[in-house]
């Protein structure tokens, strides 16, 4: 098409001892500082309740800090409200206006900046192209499917060239086929143009897929803040091992430390593991579910355990096992011959995978 | 593009804009003051005349820089200072702190000396003695203020909400914070000031001298609390006699209301709509004219009475007039509400929890006795209160049919009008009514603020209601079939009676009364209307379709404010605001003469008091049905809005208000139709010009015009009809093809 495109104007966010005190009492966000890089896609994830959405919103001047300074592009917004704030947000509602039709819902931002009519048309053209909705603009939201609808709200956001994009669980009302065709879409558009995105979820999974970096947050702080292989492979604590993809936790003891590696001792069995800066003394062990075999013959440094659940569920076979320590969750992809309730058998852990963590919180 | 540094934080300049602001303000301000007079004027602004008779420099008309460069009303200059200072802040950024104090000096400043001054200034020269002692007598005096100083005094209220905006309060937003200020001011001046005016005119005595023994010498007159009837054959006190009306009003509605409840969603009944038909009487029957119906049926003369004397030989009697005859009109007229409040409770009960205790073991009966009848508990208590408040400030019925019983609204009533004159007794009694409808009101806030269990099921499930038990089924019907039955013939009567000579004495037909009243005819001069209503029915219709949109946009910008804003001291705002409600119209018609008779605000026996006493009578109306609309819209909607760089006027103009629009047509009718029927505040209030329809019906009632009244009444009725038809027409027009969806 012609001339005009969306382009980026991407800042950076930083967050400087933010936090916010709904009625005096109830900490929503607690001392949060945090730095998104101008051009990335960060995610924020965490439990609901954890102050994700609220951080989301303070972003957007929709709710107003109770203490600290946002910094948006290196300028001070913490006192602008929406209204006055370059960022546009993309709801979980989507919040198309219903009366009005498509093309005046992506218009609407445009004219309120002062466009004129001619650059108004053009940008809302090309928003709605970028999204692959070129020729709806006289459609009305409700003749449009979910995921239609979605991407209006996206163009509607774009159109403006925001510093900082927001996404507010943007993929909660689609369907579970659709949510991964749209997640992609919105990395692409998200990379294309190089936009400053924050993206908040609750689903892990989604968080891994489209995020440059993630920060995990829990009870109104964050928990750990890293790429999505950090924290999935070097989660810091419990809390965000378990999070990330499902993680059995196991206590154990490190008995001795030589360098960065640590001996640890699980029951009857002996592990050479990175040290993560833990010193002797008690300590968790992390374990994938897909990180632990097991078979029938006994092996070296290995346990008996007693299989007490087997769970099949098409593409892999799920089992809990009864060990000296505890019960444990294994995934095997091993669907044809699958180990029987009550089998006695023995349990090995993978090379790679398990992590050390501390003791407690 | 990544260069963060080339991009400003926000993205419009806002500075201009707040200049442009102040630039256009003191346009208006200048047009105050240059162009529209300061003081009211007799004849009425309207009428025009003032333009050809001495204006500008006539001090009756003048505007205020004209009075002031004649040197006269000197004290009103310091208000042009004020209206001029913000210039000093046009050359300022909003966010610089001395901007917001220049603005705030200006507004407060300006409408602190603007009250100081009316209060202190009146008709005869200084208000007060000391005033007097201490600078002089003034030589000089003062009228009720007029549209410059009111045009003004609104250039005041959006300085100090630009200042306070500048300051940050409520998200910085400059019409949020005017928007408040405007519904403070308003709600101030035109309720609590009239009330706070009534309180004091209740300790003053007809010297003008203040004295607490005089209040309390007719606040507990043995007239308002005498218990004389429980002992001797003398009547009870006024306040006993409406507390009882009330409590047996408010019981009778609520269960009858229960009852067509019942049968609407749980009897399979299949005429549904009919019945919910049957809300719409209330809203267009002027209230005194079941009491009208009712002695057509029952009194001396009535149908009735004269059928059962002619049968059984009984001699007719007045029976009817006293509580009988009220209750009885009063249980026909506020059935619907009752009903309209509790077919929503009754709805509410979600079907799935009845069907959840069937299938714990519990028989059908069981299940309404333990399950559906404590769930519908508070909302019943809620129809109770609202039956009794609205029975307590019935003016209507009691007037018509009341006899000897004399209930507290019309006491008040025939303090002010008639031979005793006494205000200060009216104040008392409005005091003691507005105890009691307040009461009622703080308890139904406080007991059921948070109890309604309606809806905490989360989602709705589209099951049906189950049926009532048999056992209740029959004697449900029955009630309601008699009901029905009863209203049916009530109406019979009213359309009727308005063509019969004399009722019960001469029983010819006739179309005299309408010709009396509506009679058209023509002359030299092309079409006259000759009939005697015509008068009061075109200002009817005028002041109504005034008052109207005002009312409809006053409700709805608060109702905005309400669910929409967050600021402090919501809570007592929205007291305020729906504190109206739960005053009587008789209370509102006493403390309007009492505080608009004189400076500052001098507005008896002008059109506008008229209009003015409909916005804040019905504002509850228009805000309830604001909230309740606006409540389906989603938040995300003005939060979209916003992020998409829309303050929050462009929000509600571009976003709220089109969604609403059936809201707003629903609001305009109902507050037209509202002000068309009302009576009890009107007819405290009314004047040789400006006479309503009502007060002249109720005029034609006392004179035993009967015939006239009820072929009034009549037409008021159809043409309400036909207005609220043509509402759901336009409302079923207006949402077609545009579904409300978030």
């Amino acid at each position: 098409m012609t001339g005009t495109r969306i382009k980026s104007n991407a800042a950076s966010v930083v967050f400087e001892g933010v936090s916010k005190i709904y009625g005096g009492s109830v900490t929503a966000v607690d001392d949060v500082s945090l730095t998104i890089e101008a051009g990335t896609l960060v995610t924020l994830l965490g439990p609901s309740g954890c102050g994700k959405t609220t951080t989301l919103r303070m972003i957007a001047g929709l709710e107003q800090v109770s203490k600290g300074r946002i910094l948006i592009g290196g300028q001070d917004v913490t006192a602008l409200p929406a209204t006055d704030r370059d960022v546009s947000m993309v709801f979980q509602s989507y919040a198309l206006f219903p009366h009005m039709s498509v093309g005046e819902n992506v218009s609407y931002g445009l004219k309120l900046s002062g466009h004129d009519k001619a650059e108004t048309a053009a940008r809302m053209r090309a928003g709605l192209e970028l999204v692959g909705l070129a020729g709806y603009d006289e459609r009305l939201p409700s003749e449009l499917s979910g995921g239609q609808q979605q991407r209006v709200a996206v163009a509607r956001a774009l159109v403006l060239e925001p510093q900082v994009l927001l996404f507010d669980e943007p993929l909660s009302n689609l369907d579970a086929k659709l949510r991964r065709q749209v997640r992609e879409e919105i990395r692409e558009i998200q990379q294309d143009l190089g936009l400053t995105v924050v993206y908040v979820t609750h689903d892990q999974e989604e968080a891994l897929a489209v995020s440059d970096r993630i920060i995990v947050m829990r009870q109104a702080r964050i928990a750990q803040m890293g790429t999505p292989r950090d924290l999935y492979e070097a989660p810091r604590n419990a809390f965000v091992a378990d999070f990330i993809g499902e993680a059995n936790l196991i206590d154990c003891e490190i008995t001795a430390r030589a360098g960065d590696s640590a001996s640890v001792v699980i029951g009857s069995i002996t592990l050479e593991l990175d040290a993560r800066g833990l010193g002797v003394g008690a300590a968790k062990l992390a374990v994938r579910p897909n990180r632990i075999s097991l078979s029938r013959r006994a092996r070296k440094n290995d346990m008996a355990v007693t299989i007490i659940k087997t769970t099949y569920v098409g593409n892999h076979m799920e089992y809990r096992v009864a060990a000296e320590f505890g019960e444990l969750f294994v995934i095997s992809s091993v669907v044809d011959q699958p180990l029987e309730t009550g089998a006695n058998v023995f349990l090995s852990f993978a090379d790679t995978g398990p992590v050390l963590l501390p003791p407690a919180e | 593009m990544t260069d963060a540094t080339l991009q400003p934080p926000f993205r419009a300049a806002a500075g201009a804009n707040s200049n442009r602001m102040i630039m256009v303000l003191l346009g208006v301000a200048l047009v105050a003051a240059l162009a529209l007079p300061w003081y009211v004027i007799e004849d009425g602004f309207w009428s025009g005349e003032w333009l050809l008779d001495g204006y500008p420099l006539d001090s009756s008309y003048a505007p205020l820089i004209f009075l002031i460069a004649q040197g006269q009303k000197l004290w009103l200059a310091p208000l042009i200072g004020f209206a001029a200072l913000p210039l000093l802040a046009l050359r300022r950024h909003r966010s610089e702190p001395v901007y917001a104090k220049l603005l705030l000096t200006a507004g407060i400043g300006g409408l602190g000396w603007l009250a100081l001054q009316g209060f202190s200034i009146g008709i005869r020269g200084w208000q007060f003695g000391a005033l007097e002692a201490a600078f002089g007598p003034l030589g000089d005096r003062q009228f009720g203020l007029g549209y410059g100083a009111l045009l003004i005094s609104a250039v005041f209220v959006v300085y100090i909400g630009m200042g306070m905006a500048a300051r940050g309060a409520v998200g910085g937003d400059v019409f949020v914070v005017s928007a408040i200020g405007f519904v403070i001011a308003l709600v101030g001046i035109f309720i609590f000031f009239p009330i706070l005016q009534m309180l004091q005119g209740a300790v003053r005595a007809e010297d003008g001298a203040y004295s607490l023994s005089i209040f309390t010498d007719k606040f507990f007159h043995r007239n308002i609390w005498g218990l004389g009837c429980l002992s001797a054959n003398v009547s009870c006190g006024v306040a006993w006699n409406s507390l009882l009306l009330g409590v047996v009003v408010g019981g009778a509605t609520t269960a009858l209301g229960l009852v067509f409840a019942l049968v609407a969603t749980r009897s399979g009944f299949r005429y549904g709509r009919i019945l919910r038909a049957l809300t719409v009487l209330p809203i267009i029957t002027p209230p005194f004219v079941i009491g009208l119906a009712i002695i057509l049926l029952f009194g001396l003369s009535g149908t009735v009475t004269q059928f059962a004397a002619d049968l059984f030989g009984l001699t007719p009697t007045r029976w009817v007039y006293g509580l009988p005859g009220i209750v009885m009109a009063q249980m026909l007229a506020y059935t619907p509400i009752a009903f309209l409040v509790l077919i929503g409770v009754v709805e509410g009960v979600s079907p799935a929890m009845e069907e959840a205790a069937q299938t714990l073991r519990a028989d059908r009966w069981t299940t309404f006795r333990t399950i559906t009848w404590p769930l519908m508990r508070p909302g019943l208590a809620n129809a109770f209160l609202l039956g009794f408040i609205e029975s307590m400030a019935d003016f209507g019925n009691p007037l018509v049919l009341g006899g000897n019983y004399n209930v507290l609204s019309t006491e008040i009533f025939f303090s002010i009008v008639g031979a005793q004159n006494d205000q200060a007794r009216a104040a008392a009694l409005a005091i003691v009514l507005l105890v009691f409808t307040l009461g009622a009101f703080f308890a139904q806030r406080r007991w059921l603020g948070n109890k309604s269990y309606a809806g905490n099921t989360g989602k709705g499930d589209g099951c049906a209601h189950p049926q009532m038990p048999r056992r209740l089924k029959v004697p449900v019907y029955a009630i309601a079939a008699f009901w029905c039955f009863m209203t049916l013939v009530i109406y019979g009567m009213i359309i009727y009676g308005g063509f019969v000579e004399l009722w019960g004495l001469n029983n010819t037909l006739t179309v005299r009364h309408y010709s009396d009243a509506f009679g058209v005819g023509w002359n030299a001069g092309g079409l006259v209307w000759r009939g005697s209503a015509w008068d009061s029915f075109w200002t009817t219709l005028q002041i109504a379709a005034i008052a109207a949109p005002l009312t409809a946009m006053l409700g709805l910008v608060t109702a905005y404010l309400l669910v929409r804003q967050k600021f402090a001291g919501k809570d007592a705002f929205e007291f305020g605001t729906m504190l109206s409600f739960a005053i009587p119209g008789t209370v509102i018609g006493v403390s309007y003469i009492l505080a608009f008779n004189v400076p500052p605000i001098e507005l008896t026996a002008t059109g506008a008091i008229l209009v003015l006493c409909f916005i804040f009578r019905n504002m509850p109306v228009g805000v309830r049905a604001g909230i309740a609309s606006m409540a389906q819209l989603d938040k995300s909607l003005d939060e979209a809005s916003a992020t998409l760089g829309a303050n929050a006027w462009q929000t509600f103009s571009k976003v709220i208000l089109p969604l609403l629009r059936p809201a707003i047509l629903a609001a305009v009718v109902y507050s037209f139709v509202r002000a068309m029927t009302a009576i009890s505040a009107v007819i405290f209030l009314v004047s040789a010009e400006y006479n309503m329809a009502t007060s002249y019906i109720i005029g034609r009632v006392e004179n035993n015009d009967y015939g006239l009244a009820i072929a009034y009444s009549t037409v008021l009725i159809f043409v309400m009809l036909a207005v609220v038809a043509a509402l759901q027409l336009l409302i079923l027009k207006g949402t077609k093809g545009r579904p409300r969806r978030a």
